[in-house]
Formats: structure tokens, sequence, C-alpha cells
């Protein structure tokens, strides 16, 4: 019949287009795996790089990354946290709070070059941090945030509201049952969506362009006023701004970033099924 | 006479802009079962709720006239609310154990309350659970999830955990619509037996139950008190027309 | 005993008075973030538009050696690349959210929706990394064309960045159709093809709009993935053939210049200004999206 063969071929092109939105994902990790993994060796993770970075290793930008992502994390959490609180346990539906979701969407969407500005401007001259992991840290830790509400806020909703109703019943204030309940309960979520704005942060390169990142620095940072390199920085500059790179090289500061940031992945979305699974309500 | 444990006085209550209680007058005696029975929609959770503030948690909703709890107006400015409901606690109509364990469950209120004496809570503990005739088959158990227990179970430990916190009063929504017959006659026993020490107030799940359990009954028909007096008047020669109707099963 | 009782609601309570005050400024903050991004925004940036004549700023040449600050290829450029992209990625993105929600058995969600995850945790910059060494060079040889760095490729790399986006946001847009919707054209019996094209697809429509929105302000405010594979010449893409041509983007302009601009110079001002026009850009069109979120979100209504 005439609009079944319609269904076999309208299906037919959905599969495929499916399969051409996933299939380039494999595609470039398997790419990048394949052509850097040669790169990979305890000396390319634990040494300075030399001769203009195109021998030794890579351990200024992976110590950088992951110092910049904690400090984003000292940033992010307290006020993402203390935010999703509000949001979702105090805040009733009126304007302001309309605009406080409206300004989270906007964080969302504010370009990563603009926070790279934004922070110029405010920490690194304003208020004289100079590129440091401290101006780079809050520029992304501010950037986080709207993951980080987002997907805590879910969270949090998701905790039944008779809980809460319960704690009260009982003689608790609202910050009690919160405390004592809703926190518990939703924290697989609120951890989740934490590690997921992380990883955003840990992978980006345009926000620590001018707040952060060093070209080349021989020595490790040692103050949060220091600057420092980083992964997703560094793989930009060998890629386009020194030449005669070795492409071994490239390939593995890639596979070692995209390592990072996937692991983290896939933690969180350990964390989530595991208690998702495992929750009693 | 003798003073009223509470008094609701000219309560007119609107949700949404729509009035679910329309001046309502009754007064509730210590030490008694108050049952307040009518067809669905009749706004009789919302009483019980209003009693122990819990309607504050709703938005959007307006309130006139007086609940006097011992001759204290539980709505005038400066009422501790949270020891308010600490001294009338509540049982919803589905069971709510709380995540964790039956004990986590029983002592929740004295945590909040921030009592941290080991001995009180013990005693408070294994009272409770007495009281709500749950100790003997939980005794052994009391570090087991409260979720692992059956839905009768569950209910009773929910009555545990209001009565921990010894509260003067009893609110109870349909505290049995989800029981069976033999958990409902354990609970309704326990409640004859909490009679002597606490005030309770019962929405019962159905008009049999009504009956069985009302020292005093109110009637309710669409926001309306209809009739209110001792139980077994009510039930067996009410004044009102319609609470007749409604007591031989004629509608409702 | 007695006294315990009575005496701990008291302290918790001015305890729970600075907890709240805490969490509601944290709350708030939100706003103030996005106030002082605005401002620092403004504070910089503003010089450049009083300072340079509105001919040059909306001229067609950006060379900034010789104060020649047209922003007009910049902007196109990052026009014409968005809408590329998206006009790329919508059919995917659409098809691949039908797919999921609708068609796709257990076991083959279950590989897809980590997989779209995935895709949305790899960095631009990698993703800039493999355009520039593997995609380019292919665009290169099968096309003839002198470079592999142009609008093309940048659109296509954009458009996969786009992508999980909005499959997510669709994929929600599907899910609203109300299911009695589905069976009252399964139950008149049309295919479920049918019902997928004349019945749930329009009442999704307007949460696809979002999904084209947020979209297109991720891939215009896209920036290492663009200035990797674009081959950033600010030229003003005009023509058919300027597809497969190297452009400049908004993003890439100050991610490039940034680094070697002296402060205060009109140079430096003159990317803030860039960086004004991106910010109102977003904010338009995540107001657009948000929207619909803001009457989802009032149907939910009470809590």
């Amino acid at each position: 019949m005439n609009r079944h063969l319609a269904q076999e071929i309208a299906f037919a092109v959905l599969t495929l287009m499916a399969m051409m939105v996933v299939i380039p994902v494999f595609w470039v990790i398997w790419i990048i795996v394949a052509k850097g993994s040669s790169a990979i060796s305890w000396t390319f993770l634990t040494q300075m790089p030399h001769d203009g970075m195109t021998a030794g290793g890579i351990l200024p930008a992976i110590l950088g990354t992951f110092l910049l992502t904690a400090g984003t994390a000292l940033v992010a959490i307290p006020i993402g946290i203390g935010g999703t609180i509000y949001l979702a346990e105090y805040a009733r539906d009126t304007w302001l709070t309309r605009c406080i979701r409206l300004a989270i969407v906007n964080l969302a969407g504010i370009p990563s070059i603009v926070y790279g500005l934004f922070g110029l401007g405010l920490f690194v001259l304003f208020m004289k941090m100079g590129t440091s992991i401290m101006a780079g840290a809050l520029t992304l830790g501010i950037m986080t945030l709207p993951v980080v509400i987002s997907t805590a806020e879910e969270a949090l909703r998701a905790v039944p509201t008779e809980f809460r109703t319960v704690n009260a019943s009982l003689g608790g204030t609202r910050w009690q049952g919160i405390r004592m309940i809703v926190l518990p309960q939703a924290l697989p979520g609120i951890i989740t969506g934490v590690i997921l704005g992380l990883l955003r942060a840990a992978g980006e390169t345009a926000p620590i362009l001018f707040t952060v990142a060093a070209f080349f620095l021989p020595v490790l940072p040692r103050s949060p006023f220091d600057q420092t390199m980083a992964l997703p920085y560094h793989l930009y500059v060998i890629s386009t701004q020194v030449p005669g790179m070795p492409e071994e090289i490239q390939y593995g500061t890639a596979l070692v970033l995209l390592g990072i940031v996937l692991s983290m992945n896939v933690f969180a979305s350990v964390i989530r099924s595991y208690y998702r699974r495992k929750r009693q309500w | 006479m003798v003073e009223p444990k509470i008094r609701i006085e000219k309560v007119t209550y609107a949700y949404g802009g729509k009035e679910v209680l329309k001046d309502i007058s009754f007064d509730i005696m210590a030490n008694t079962i108050t049952v307040l029975f009518g067809p669905a929609g009749g706004s009789k959770t919302t009483i019980l709720r209003m009693i122990n503030r819990l309607n504050d948690l709703v938005e959007g909703t307006r309130m006139s006239g007086r609940v006097l709890v011992d001759g204290q107006d539980i709505y005038a400015g400066g009422t501790d609310v949270a020891a308010l409901r600490r001294r009338i606690g509540m049982v919803f109509a589905l069971p709510l154990p709380l995540p964790g364990t039956i004990r986590e469950n029983v002592l929740y209120g004295l945590k909040l309350a921030g009592i941290t004496d080991k001995m009180q809570k013990d005693t408070a503990l294994e009272r409770s659970l007495n009281q709500a005739a749950l100790w003997d088959e939980v005794k052994d158990r009391l570090d087991h999830p409260a979720v692992q227990l059956s839905g009768g179970q569950q209910q009773r430990l929910c009555i545990a955990r209001s009565l921990a916190l010894e509260p003067e009063v009893l609110l109870l929504d349909e505290p049995t619509s989800g029981l069976d017959p033999i958990s409902t006659r354990k609970v309704e026993e326990s409640l004859f037996e909490l009679k002597s020490q606490y005030t309770i107030v019962i929405v019962p799940h159905s008009t049999q139950q009504a009956a069985r359990l009302a020292d005093y009954a109110a009637f309710f028909l669409m926001g309306e008190l209809i009739e209110y007096g001792e139980g077994s008047k009510i039930f067996t020669a009410p004044r009102n027309k319609r609470t007749e109707e409604y007591v031989t099963g004629r509608f409702g | 005993m007695l006294n315990n009782k009575s005496s701990a609601p008291k302290s918790i309570s001015s305890f729970e008075f600075a907890i709240e005050a805490i969490i509601r400024v944290l709350g708030f903050s939100t706003i103030g973030f996005v106030l002082l991004i605005f401002l620092f925004l403004l504070k910089e940036g503003v010089p450049f538009f009083y300072k340079t004549d509105l001919i040059n700023i909306f001229g067609t040449r950006w060379y900034p050696t010789f104060d020649l600050f047209g922003t007009l290829p910049l902007i196109l450029g990052s026009v014409a690349i968005t809408v590329v992209a998206v006009i790329m990625a919508l059919p995917m993105g659409v098809a691949t959210a039908v797919f999921i929600r609708e068609i796709a058995p257990g076991w083959v969600r279950e590989i897809l929706k980590p997989m779209i995850e995935t895709l949305a945790g790899i960095p631009s910059v990698v993703i800039g990394f493999f355009g520039m060494t593997v995609i380019a060079p292919m665009v290169r040889e099968t096309l003839g064309v002198a470079t592999g760095l142009t609008i093309f490729t940048g659109a296509v790399t954009l458009a996969y960045m786009a992508l999980p986006t909005m499959i997510s946001v669709a994929e929600d847009a599907l899910d609203t159709v109300p299911k009695n919707y589905r069976d009252a054209a399964l139950a008149m019996g049309a295919t479920k093809w049918q019902t997928i094209r004349h019945v749930v697809l329009p009442a999704a429509r307007s949460g696809i709009s979002m999904a084209v929105m947020l979209g297109m302000g991720r891939a215009i405010g896209e920036t290492m993935t663009v200035m990797m594979v674009t081959g950033n010449a600010a030229r003003m893409p005009l023509g058919l053939d300027a597809l497969f041509k190297p452009i400049r983007t908004m993003t890439a302009t100050i991610a490039a210049e940034m680094g070697e601009v002296a402060g205060g110079s009109i140079h430096y001002h003159a990317l803030f200004g860039i960086g004004i026009v991106l910010f109102v850009l977003t904010f338009f069109i995540n107001l657009a999206a948000a929207r619909a979120i803001f009457q989802k979100r009032r149907k939910g209504g009470l809590r």
C-alpha cells in the first residue's frame, strides 16, 4: 500500500539522518585516539615542554586546566547551589523570579568570547588581578552557573513535595527540610550538574584567552595570581601558532583534553543512573 | 461549660479566588475524637491543614476569621508556627515515610526540635511505636529502610512519627484510605487508645468509619458546615435533612 | 528537657534568617552578573562608537592597522555562517529527535542519547582542531578550491556543535504533544508516519522554532571552531561562491586580535564594541526562546 511505502521511506530517511549525527562523533574520537595515542607516555604527561614546545611533555597545561577547573568549582558551586535553592525552594512566581530565570537563560546564551571580554574588563583590568588563574576561574565560574543551576534545579524539583509537607507538619522550618531531606536526596543530581558545568569550563578556550592563558610558561604556577598554561589554549596554540609542530604532539594534546572531558562526562552519567536506580521514591 | 481545645470562629477561606469554606464555626473538645465528614470536595482537608497552619505552604489563599487553640489565636502575629506544629501533629491520606530508616522516621521531629539526648530519644521511639501498635512488628529492624514496610505498617509509622513529639492534638486526613481492613482496624483501635491523652480530629474515609469513631461529628457539604453535634446523635437522629440523606446513603 | 525543647527553635530562627538572606542574595546574583557583564562591555566598548564615525563603522573594510573598522564583513560573516549552519542542522536535528522519540527501539536510543551527550561535551577547540586537520583538507580536495578553510567548512562543524542543543529542545517539544492527539490519529487509521507528519510535528512547531533559536544562539557565539576553520579573512560574503571561500566572524575577530591590541586604543574599544553587538544579538535570540520557556512554566503553575 502506498502510504505504507511512504512510511518506509520516511523512516529510512530519519534513520539515516540520525546516523549522520552520531557516526561523526565516533569518527572524531576514533581519529584523535588513533593519531594521538602514540604520543601518550609518562614523559608526555609529566614533563615540561621544551625545544619550542615541539618536544617534551604538556604537564603545565594539564596542571593549569586542573587548577582552573578547581577554581571554577569554588566559584560556581556555592553560588550555583545557593541560587538553585532559592529558585526551587523559596522563590514565588513573581516578575522578579522571572527576571532571575531570564538572567539565567541569558547567561547560558552569552558567547564564551564575550565572557572573555568581561573577564578582561572586570577582573584583569578593573580589579587589577592581571591575567591570572583567579581572573579565569571567576570568569569561568560565572559562565558555568547556568548549567549548574538548571541541572540542580531539576534535581531539587524531583524530590517529592510531600517530603517538604511532612517536614513542616513535624515542626520543621523550610531550611531544616532543605538541609535534612531535600539536599541529601537531590545530591546526586546536583553533583551531576556540577560536573557537567565543570567539564564545559575545562574545555573552554575563548574565556581564558585574555584572562589566564600563557602561550608558553616554563614554570608551574605558584599562586592564584599567576598565569598558567591550559590544555585547550595549548591545543589552539600548537595547532595554529607554532609552525613545524609534530602532528603527534597536537593529536596527543587533543587526546588528553578529550579524555579528561569525556571521562568527566561518563562519571556524571554513571552517578546519575546509579542513584536513579537506588532511590526510594 | 468546658473550654474547647480548638475553637474555629467564623472562618471563610478562599483558594485561587474561590471560596472553599464559608463562615465556619465550631468547637473541638479535648480528649475526644471529632470526625469531619461529608462528600468529597467539602474542604474537610482544608480545615485540618488550617489547624496546624499547613495551608501556609500553599500560594494564593485568603482567609478570614480566627482559629483558637487553648484560647490563643494561632494566626496572630508572632506565633511560632514550628512550635505550633509540634503541638499539633498530622497524618496524611497516603503513608509518607521519609527516606531513611524506621528509627530515623520516628525520631525526625525530635531531630528538628534539636533534641539529641539518647535516653529521651529511645523512650520516645518505643513509646510512640507502641502507641501506634507497631512496636512488636518492627522492634527487631528499627534500622531498616522505612519503605520496606507494608502500606499499613508505613501508615502506623507515620502516626508514630507524629506521636513521638507528644503533640496535644492529632489531625488525621483519611489515614486508612489506602489500607486493607485488618490494618484499618489496627489503626482505629490505636485511635481509641490514644483518645485519653490526645485530642483527635479525623477525616474518615467512609461514613461507616465516621460512625464508628465519632464522639463528635461535623457534616460538611460544599464548603459549608451543615450540622455539628455528638456522634451518637448525628448518625442516628440527624436534625438536618441533607445530613440525614447523606448518612442514610441517599447521595454522596 | 523542657528547656531544651523551647530554646532550640529560637536559635534556629536567627540562624535560619541568616541562611535565607544568603540564599536570597545568591538567587538574585545571576541578575547582577548579567548587568555587570553588560556594564563592562559598555564601559569598554562605547568609546568606539563615538570615537569612530559611522561611515567607518558600517564600512566594508576591517583593517585596524589603517584605522579602518568596517564591521559589516564581520557581522555578515557571522550571519552567513550561522544561517548555513542552522539550515544544515535543522533537518538533522528534528529528524534525530523524531527518530529518538517516535521510532527508535529502546536499545538504539540507549546508544544514541549518550553519543549526543558526548558530542555536546567535546570542547570546541578539539572540534576546531579536527575541522582544521581533517575536514578542511577533505573540502579542499573534493571541491578543488584554493583552501579548505571556508564558510562551508565552518558551517558543517558549527552545525554539529549546535545539534545537541537543538535535538534536546526538539525532543522536549515532541514530548509535550499530548498522547491523545497521537492516539486519535492512529485510531482513525493513519500510519505512524502520517501521525508524526500531520499531527505531532505541527503540534510541536513552537518548540521546534525554539530549537532553531537556541541553535542559532549557539552558532553565532561559537569562537574557537570558527577561528580555526574559516580562514579568518575579513571579506564580504557576497554571492553563492562565497560559501567556499574564507570568512571572518565577529567572535573570531575578538579572539584573534584582543591579545595584540594596546589597552585603551580605538582598536581595543572596537573589539569591545563588537562584544556589545554579540551580547545584544544573543540577548534577543534567547529572549525569543525564553518566551516559550515562560509560557510553559506558567502552565505548570502552582507549587
